[in-house]
């Protein structure tokens, strides 16, 4: 049994347990919090600054993914600061990628505070990686003009899931980007498409081919598809398949992120092997 | 990891290797190849094929040598272990490296790592059981678990992993020859009796043949009708061209599959049958003996159907109505009434906690993370857990001057057994097959990367193209089997088989390498 930490949230008080994130407390208390870079089955690297929170008697705001509560600790969430810091941080990242294929909560989130990356400029004036799409095989698509380095991708690829560490940052400044070795192309690199990366990337910089091929002849329609759990079949390790499915055919698949055996990651042949079933 | 890729074989197991291994745990991999699992390893031990016995009794005299055993455990858990320890005296550390090939030390390392660990587990793959003496490998790795105390507990343990999402359920529910739905004897006429009343019909009373049997008993003309459901032995079966012979031998072969496969096209009625894990509602169990739901996501395509609506329509037709048209949670809660350890797994639990563990006796049973643990209770819980006194028995397919290099079939991360699944997705990784050599055998046939060979063995030859492959072991050399249409391994494959379990030695066979007359290379690879 762990050590309970008493703080306060919002004005009420909350105990939880002592390790325990300040964001892990707010999703214990039920308040909604944004994340970019985050997520549950990866370490936290504070970048995108979008879950950031005040703390009494701290002179910044904080990344609530990975500051730890402590006792006594005094947590607001939704202050005028907060917002307005969050609003920023959604408006500047919009300035500079299309974000109009991030996952449905990264645009509900920036509608909730009524972000306006247009007031930055316009995009196409601002835009700092100005690139074309990477198609270099058939089963992903790497479009880094929609990337905002917030090295999901990177985390998955290594420590955090599949230890293949085929991508990095590279670059500095306005040049840092996500690279394979030398820029290689994709299948020439260290790559085993597990596309591990793709499922943790929330702006579709990174997507499954046969999405974006979809979702650029128009036929993608997210409203017409059903997702269905179930159990990969290519060996006795039991994944957990979560099936898209849309006009009766396997459009994606994905694996559920609280799942014990899978922690949401899959390898090439759970991930792209279905294609025997419309085979 | 003791003969297992679990890398490339067993890719998320291995992500949760790996934490351990973050998290300060030690790996050793003992496989004759330098694998993609064994670069993760803190050591390699590459061991000759087929030693691993040898490699396993080193290990436990050592451990018995330098005084590690855990003598509670075995006093109070065991039994045999006087008898063992006698029987394992000859293999020193020196015999053992020279029937193993590794170093002394390595091998001293390994037994004293693995018996002063507080917690450590032996997994293993087919590098363990696709051999003659694939039931004696396992074990003989057990005894090192009961030397030591390494099972029974939480973080330590046996652990095989399994090569099919139902490998391990299709056991559970008695498609054994040996054995009704959850592990109860055929041959025990109270088990038989309990089955008999549910299913209001009589159970014949003997065991039946495994696969290896059924086809010596083709071979007699003893086995006639084949009913073949998800398998393709006429890829699958090592010296495929025998297994073909047989099956077409059969006055009747029907075959019920997702795809119109190489058995299928050999029979006299084919029922296409819907996709378990996509089109299909019911359970899977895992190795971890998870039994997780499996569900219908798309309808089956054109005439598939249910598997199981195939079944009860031919119990019909063959005269049986009783069957009626159950659905598979009245086929579970049926289930439940025979099979205890699934007793407590009600279809609305496996439902809400996304799957549970068997032993499952009762609905307010959380499922078992570890088997065994009765054999801490003092006194221990049931049997005394034995010692194996088992035999090193090299490979049967011999290395002669005629046939002298070892070759072993191995997977490939992104392909399936005989590939009937994994040939419709666009791999970016995918090679196709070719024979891998070690440099210095490369360097004496005088053949080079790229080239087309003559691959024989004592049941045929067949071409394929070399891969010169640094690291690898002289006199060895290996190849997956994903592609039979275009290199049909199994036409030389060993056809040597474990008598206790009816297992093909897929992992040893004996050949020889020529370079073709022509010295062509390959253009594109199969």
């Amino acid at each position: 049994m762990s050590t309970m930490v008493e703080i306060t949230l919002d004005g009420e008080s909350a105990r939880v347990p002592e390790g325990s994130t300040i964001l892990d407390a707010c999703r214990r208390k039920g308040i909604d919090t944004p994340t970019l870079c985050w997520a549950e089955n990866l370490t936290p690297v504070n970048v995108c600054r979008v879950c950031v929170v005040e703390v009494e008697g701290s002179r910044v705001l904080v990344p609530s993914c990975s500051r730890n509560v402590e006792e006594g600790m005094v947590v607001a969430t939704d202050t005028e600061r907060v917002r307005t810091s969050r609003r920023m941080v959604y408006e500047l990242l919009a300035s500079s990628v299309e974000m109009d294929r991030a996952t449905p909560e990264v645009l509900a989130w920036m509608d909730h505070y009524g972000a306006r990356p247009d007031r930055m400029g316009d995009r196409s004036e601002i835009v700092t990686q100005a690139q074309p799409v990477k198609v270099q095989d058939d089963l992903y698509v790497r479009d880094y003009e929609r990337c905002i380095l917030c090295y999901k991708c990177v985390e998955a690829c290594g420590d955090d899931a599949q230890h293949t560490y085929a991508i990095a940052t590279a670059g500095r400044g306005f040049d840092a980007h996500i690279s394979t070795e030398h820029d290689v192309s994709l299948p020439d690199s260290a790559c085993v498409y597990c596309g591990n990366c793709i499922g943790v990337c929330p702006t579709g910089a990174l997507m499954f081919k046969t999405e974006h091929d979809m979702r650029d002849a128009g036929t993608w329609d997210e409203s017409k598809q059903s997702v269905t759990t179930t159990v990969c079949s290519f060996c006795g390790v039991g994944c957990n398949l979560e099936l898209h499915v849309q006009d009766e055919r396997i459009v994606k698949v994905t694996s559920p992120a609280d799942h014990s055996v899978t922690n949401g990651h899959l390898c090439i042949k759970g991930r792209f092997g279905w294609q025997h079933a419309h085979a | 990891m003791w003969g297992s890729n679990a890398r490339n074989a067993h890719p998320i197991f291995f992500h949760h290797a790996l934490r351990g291994v973050a998290n300060g745990a030690l790996m050793w991999t003992i496989d004759p190849r330098r694998t993609d699992t064994a670069k993760f390893a803190d050591h390699w031990l590459g061991l000759n094929v087929g030693s691993d016995i040898a490699l396993a009794h080193g290990i436990a005299r050592e451990i018995i040598a330098a005084g590690l055993t855990d003598e509670e455990f075995i006093e109070n858990a065991t039994s045999g272990f006087d008898e063992f320890a006698a029987f394992v005296e000859p293999w020193t550390l020196k015999h053992t490296s020279e029937v193993t090939g590794i170093p002394s030390g390595a091998i001293r390392d390994l037994s004293h790592a693995y018996a002063t660990a507080d917690k450590a587990q032996i997994c293993w793959t087919l590098g363990i059981t696709e051999h003659h003496t694939g039931v004696d490998n396992v074990q003989s790795l057990c005894n090192l678990a009961l030397l030591t105390g390494h099972v029974g507990r939480w973080g330590s343990g046996l652990v095989p992993l399994r090569g099919q999402n139902n490998v391990q359920g299709g056991g559970d529910m008695g498609a054994l020859p040996n054995k009704l739905t959850g592990f109860q004897d055929v041959e025990d006429d109270e088990a038989r009796a309990k089955f008999e009343a549910v299913w209001g019909c009589p159970i014949p009373p003997t065991n039946g043949w495994n696969l290896t049997e059924m086809f010596e008993a083709m071979e007699r003309d003893e086995l006639k009708a084949v009913y073949c459901i998800g398998e393709n032995p006429v890829d699958s079966e090592a010296d495929a061209k025998h297994a073909r012979a047989m099956i077409e031998r059969l006055d009747i072969l029907v075959v019920q599959d997702v795809f119109m496969t190489r058995t299928a096209e050999v029979a006299d009625v084919v029922f296409p049958a819907a996709l378990g894990w996509a089109e299909s509602d019911g359970t899977v169990t895992n190795s971890e003996r998870r039994v997780q739901r499996m569900r219908a996501a798309v309808p089956p395509p054109g005439q598939a159907r249910q598997e199981l609506e195939i079944i009860n329509d031919l119990a019909a037709a063959m005269g049986d109505e009783g069957w009626g048209a159950p659905t598979p949670e009245d086929l579970w809660e049926e289930l439940r009434k025979v099979s205890p350890m699934h007793g407590g797994m009600s279809w609305e639990r496996l439902e809400a906690e996304g799957g549970i563990q068997w032993p499952c006796p009762s609905e307010d049973h959380p499922g078992s993370p570890f088997l065994h643990g009765r054999l801490w209770e003092r006194p221990a819980g049931g049997r005394r857990a034995p010692f194996s006194c088992v035999e090193n028995r090299p490979p049967l397919d011999e290395l002669t001057d005629e046939f002298p290099l070892r070759l072993t079939t191995v997977r490939a991360l992104d392909s399936y057994n005989t590939g009937v699944q994994t040939e419709h997705f666009a791999s970016p990784i995918r090679t196709g097959e070719a024979l891998s050599i070690s440099v210095a055998d490369a360097e004496a046939l005088g053949v080079v990367d790229g080239e087309r060979v003559a691959v024989s063995s004592r049941r045929g030859t067949i071409e394929m193209t070399v891969e010169v492959e640094e690291y690898l072991a002289v006199g060895l050399c290996h190849t997956t089997f994903h592609f039979p249409e275009t290199t049909d391994i199994n036409q030389i494959t060993s056809d040597a088989v474990d008598p206790k379990a009816g297992t093909a030695e897929f992992k040893a066979a004996a050949v020889r390498v020529e370079r073709l007359a022509d010295g062509k290379l390959a253009g594109d690879r199969a």
